[in-house]
């Protein structure tokens, strides 16, 4: 179980996060789309704080943050219960495909080589990346870097993945191969929180859509209540202009 | 105008080799110390500790804004008057603790350069795996910051091979003060000094070879 309450960010006077309340349970694929600038990313960000929230709680299992009281071990110790996909892909530059995938596991959950390179090769199998194995990021497309930044994500094991508009930065002719990557992942009920402009897709893969504007959750619920039967005008208004 | 003595010239060549090693062995262990202190200050100056960073931009200031053998003076002839622990120290010590400072003011600032030049995003994807900021900066920013910075410091430590002549003028008998005491007593100054200016441009060229075959070993991971 995880979950938020009045998850708060401003920069300056310009308030980003306007207390966010939402709870996600184990398993469940939420994705959340609006406007830009309305604090989709900011909201993921805070989650395992890249950027560091104003005031509000994160609670992931046993383990609660309180931004008023956050120490640099809780912080640490939120990020490894998340993992985190990045819009412009964010490989380690300096290592080969496996190496982004095994880093995090020899380091930071420090396990034994042999068994990180084991479940590297088995997530480089399963992104269908096998043959890149040894190349570094400046030798893939952007989709396979995509995928390969998904690969590192799937190999932490995470309580929570946070995807930020993973497809947003990709060619149109990447995107394909990123979003069925990412429907395998869903398929498996791992517990994702995704901010795409991919209807579509967020339609299909999601249990529950969050519409966001202005900082705060105007309106939340199934796929089709969202998509077919906006109550909020504000919602109704976004998916007119994405359609 | 008279002729260059070639005799004299040939037989000095095996004297101050004979030197090489003190020279080069001294701007070694100076790079290495610099490259640590400035490797640590370059990091400070990235994350800006409260009060140390204070501390840094002066030290750095000083130490660029200062002429070198103003420096070896300060430290060799003038601390030990103030601090008399320092006494005992020997031309080579002091030589090399000047080196190190000087140099490391100087490498701090490109260092730091290179570190600000690594894609910022992967520094947040480092921390988002769950590694702390030292693994961060140790396994992921800082081997590619070294790839930028490489070309630079291999100047700096060819600098640094030029630069211990000045230690001839704290009574150390290094390839300069080898020349310099052998053509007072030949008074051949132009054959004597000729030959140490063509070592010290061999051994730097020698480098410069090190130095590409350097480079292209570090830029392996943005080939494609």
């Amino acid at each position: 179980m995880i979950s938020m309450r009045g998850l708060t960010k401003r920069y300056g006077t310009n308030t980003v996060l306007d207390g966010i309340d939402l709870d996600i349970a184990a398993g469940e694929r939420v994705a959340i789309i609006g406007p830009s600038g309305t604090g989709k990313s900011t909201l993921l960000r805070c989650l395992n704080y890249l950027d560091r929230p104003d005031s509000g709680v994160v609670r992931i299992g046993d383990l609660t943050v309180d931004a008023a009281t956050a120490t640099s071990a809780q912080i640490l110790a939120l990020r490894r219960r998340t993992a985190f996909v990045f819009q412009n892909y964010a490989l380690f530059a300096n290592k080969t495909a496996r190496d982004n995938i095994t880093e995090a596991l020899i380091t930071v959950q420090r396990k034994p080589r042999a068994e990180a390179e084991a479940r590297a090769d088995a997530i480089l199998r399963e992104i269908g990346l096998s043959d890149k194995s040894t190349s570094y990021p400046a030798a893939l497309s952007g989709g396979q870097q995509q995928r390969i930044g998904i690969g590192r994500a799937m190999a932490l094991d995470a309580a929570l993945m946070l995807l930020d508009e993973p497809t947003s930065a990709l060619d149109p002719e990447w995107v394909g191969e990123v979003l069925d990557l990412m429907r395998r992942v869903a398929e498996r009920r791992q517990t994702m929180l995704i901010v795409t402009h991919e209807m579509q897709f967020a339609r299909e893969i999601a249990d529950r859509i969050i519409f966001m504007d202005g900082g705060r959750i105007v309106e939340e619920g199934t796929p089709a209540q969202i998509f077919d039967m906006p109550k909020d005008i504000r919602t109704a208004n976004f998916l007119r202009r994405v359609r | 105008m008279r002729g260059l003595d070639v005799d004299y010239m040939l037989g000095l060549v095996p004297v101050i080799l004979g030197y090489v090693p003190l020279t080069i062995g001294m701007a070694l262990a100076a790079m290495v110390c610099a490259l640590l202190l400035a490797c640590l200050m370059a990091v400070e100056r990235v994350m800006r500790v409260p009060v140390l960073d204070q501390f840094v931009q002066l030290f750095i200031s000083f130490f660029r804004g200062t002429p070198l053998l103003v420096q070896l003076f300060l430290f060799y002839y003038g601390l030990p008057q103030i601090l008399p622990v320092l006494s005992g120290i020997n031309g080579v010590t002091a030589a090399i603790i000047g080196l190190t400072l000087h140099f490391s003011a100087y490498m701090a600032e490109s260092i730091r350069a290179a570190i600000l030049g690594v894609d910022r995003s992967q520094l947040e994807a480092a921390q988002a795996v769950g590694m702390t900021q030292a693994q961060s900066m140790r396994r992921i920013i800082l081997p590619q910051a070294a790839r930028v910075a490489a070309p630079t410091l291999v100047n700096y430590f060819i600098d640094m091979i030029k630069s211990t002549s000045l230690a001839f003028t704290l009574g150390v008998t290094e390839m300069m003060g080898a020349t310099q005491k052998e053509a007072a007593g030949s008074f051949l100054y132009f054959e004597a000094f000729l030959v140490v200016a063509v070592l010290y441009w061999a051994i730097v060229e020698t480098l410069s070879f090190l130095q590409k075959q350097l480079e292209r070993h570090l830029n392996k991971a943005t080939a494609r």
